[in-house]
């Protein structure tokens, strides 16, 4: 398996982080060398292995479905790049 | 009394509770160390008027005789931990000003037992790291250094600012959070003692979340003695983690009696890696004659799947960070970038993010992108997460054998040098972490002691690994072990 810079530009993309053309080879070698290294694991037999999902065996904890929280506007707006109004602003999303 | 910062938590607190030392001349010891310790890069974000305050309360405290064991003790916080109205910004520039309005509830239980806050912590971004070296604070720069040498050294990573201010003696003990290795590691390579616990024993509220399976928060400490009593005030069951355990956190030091006769001790033969540094080997084997002349029964064991480990990792942990980093988009808090006329959502969250985040993270994010999409999912993640199951299952059946503890060396090397690595290739680096990550992997318990020094002088670690839950039979192992070992050497002062 490997990586091209169509597939470094598009895994960039999904990831929403820029990367300039010209970085996009160096990038790709970066990814080929850590797949390369993660290849390893095609040799090991997984055949009938259920894949981990939590580490100690347990069921997620349920509690009511009740209002624990809320009424905290200010302090969840405090660190806001742009807050307007009560509300986080962001460039405009509909045309 | 002189060189209160050197005291031992033990120490402090009996000569707290003696009315020999106050919190405040404590605290005030640890202040001017770190204000003369520059040089070393560890704490990031100063709050010496926090401090006072809280020493002064744990004084009182004190004198009305509600003393818990970590009440008046000063430490230092690594910059994962959010602690409310204390800037925290995981060492990215994405979290630029970010001013937590929550405690994490880690640091809330250690206020709640009386600790101090001397200051935060650096570490590398967002924990990713295995030098210190990807921080945005920049580096932190190891206390030790080769004999006869002045190259500056890395601390290990990611806690390594935690690691440099304990072994330089800037604070009693740090709070430290372990993801693959980011404990053990960095206290291997500054001769300190890191205790990662058994995942959920530490509540993850309130840290910023690397790989949300794999982190856990433990102490470093200058003692395995210190790191028990730390690691009983860190632990609580949390109702705001789900995945925090709710069972009962045993007294951990009433556990230190340092007899382990009869305890049967694991060694691993897929721990001996080709071109193993005949320093570590010879740190393994004399470890091995420790626990053997303690009593304990040492017996050769085989985890087959250890060589899966690390790549298994380098799947898992970035497929978790690209979905728990996905929060970092220049909305709700930290870093936006300057928008272009014209520029919509979309370039913001690129420009955002590729300004925020640093090389190594950028990285991470991607592969873990990579690894999570469509097609590529089953190939590599999900048959990650089914070798995990095997490596899991490894442990499983060796403490069915009735192993009560496995002995590996904690690093494949020393210290090495600040920028030594840095051309190699990343997967160079991520073999760092080839002792320590199956520990994370299968949610096991892990200690880092100090055993040894190497020609040129610098601290060597052992690592033992426990069973789940058993943290308490875990450091009464590794007391043993240290007490056998009797590391004393500290790093020269020259910063």
């Amino acid at each position: 398996m490997s990586i091209d810079t169509n597939t470094a530009a598009r895994v960039a993309k999904l990831a929403r982080i820029r990367v300039e053309e010209d970085a996009l080879p160096a990038l790709a070698e970066e990814f080929n060398t850590i797949l390369g290294f993660i290849e390893q694991l095609s040799e090991v037999n997984v055949d009938g292995v259920e894949p981990m999902v939590s580490v100690t065996p347990m069921r997620l904890p349920r509690r009511a479905d009740a209002v624990t929280d809320g009424d905290q506007q200010a302090k969840i707006l405090s660190n806001a790049p742009d807050a307007r109004e009560g509300f986080f602003a962001v460039p405009k999303v509909v045309e | 009394m002189t060189d209160l910062n050197k005291l031992t938590i033990a120490d402090a607190r009996d000569a707290l509770r003696k009315g020999d030392v106050t919190s405040a001349e404590l605290t005030g010891a640890c202040l001017t160390a770190i204000e003369g310790a520059g040089a070393l890069n560890a704490f990031v974000h100063d709050t010496s008027d926090m401090a006072r305050d809280m020493a002064a309360a744990a004084d009182v405290r004190l004198k009305d005789g509600d003393a818990p064991a970590m009440c008046g003790i000063p430490l230092g916080i690594k910059d994962l931990f959010c602690t409310r109205g204390v800037p925290g910004q995981a060492a990215s520039g994405i979290l630029e000003g970010f001013v937590p309005e929550y405690e994490s509830t880690v640091t809330q239980n250690l206020w709640d037992a009386g600790a101090v806050m001397l200051g935060k912590l650096n570490m590398d971004e967002f924990a990713m790291g295995s030098s210190n070296e990807t921080s945005v604070y920049g580096n932190v720069i190891n206390p030790w250094r080769r004999a006869g040498s002045d190259t500056p050294l890395t601390p290990g990573g990611s806690s390594g600012g935690s690691a440099a201010a304990v072994a330089a003696d800037l604070c009693l003990g740090a709070t430290g959070t372990d993801t693959g290795g980011s404990i053990r590691q960095p206290a291997a390579f500054t001769g300190i003692t890191g205790i990662k616990p058994t995942y959920g024993r530490c509540s993850r509220w309130g840290v910023v979340a690397f790989a949300s399976s794999l982190d856990q928060a433990g102490p470093m400490t200058k003692t395995v003695r210190d790191a028990a009593i730390m690691l009983g005030a860190m632990c609580s069951h949390d109702a705001k983690d789900s995945t925090s355990a709710d069972i009962p956190v045993p007294d951990f030091e009433a556990a230190l009696s340092g007899d382990i006769r009869g305890k049967v001790i694991g060694i691993p033969k897929e721990y001996r890696m080709d071109g193993m540094p005949t320093e570590i080997e010879k740190l393994w084997a004399d470890g091995t004659a420790m626990l053997k002349d303690a009593g304990a029964e040492v017996r050769d064991i085989s985890l087959p799947h250890t060589k899966y480990a690390l790549p298994a990792y380098y799947v898992i942990a970035p497929a978790e960070a690209s979905s728990n980093l996905a929060r970092y988009d220049g909305v709700r808090y930290g870093h936006r970038a300057k928008l272009a006329p014209g520029d919509g959502i979309t370039e913001m969250y690129e420009k955002t993010r590729a300004e925020g985040f640093g090389a190594e993270v950028q990285r991470r994010v991607m592969v873990g992108t990579y690894v999570l999409s469509a097609g590529f999912y089953d190939a590599y993640y999900n048959r990650a997460r089914k070798v995990r199951t095997l490596i899991k299952r490894d442990f499983e059946q060796v403490f069915e054998a009735g192993v009560d503890a496995i002995l590996t060396p904690a690093t494949p090397s020393a210290a090495f040098g600040l920028g030594e690595m840095t051309s190699a290739d990343p997967v160079q680096m991520y073999l760092n972490d080839v002792f320590t990550v199956t520990v994370n992997l299968a949610g096991l318990p892990g200690i880092s002691v100090p055993a040894g020094q190497d020609a040129a002088g610098l601290p060597l670690g052992l690592q033992l690994i426990g069973r789940p839950w058993e943290e308490g039979d875990l450091l009464n192992c590794a007391y043993a072990l240290e007490r056998a070992a009797g590391f004393v050497a500290k790093p020269q002062k020259w910063w």
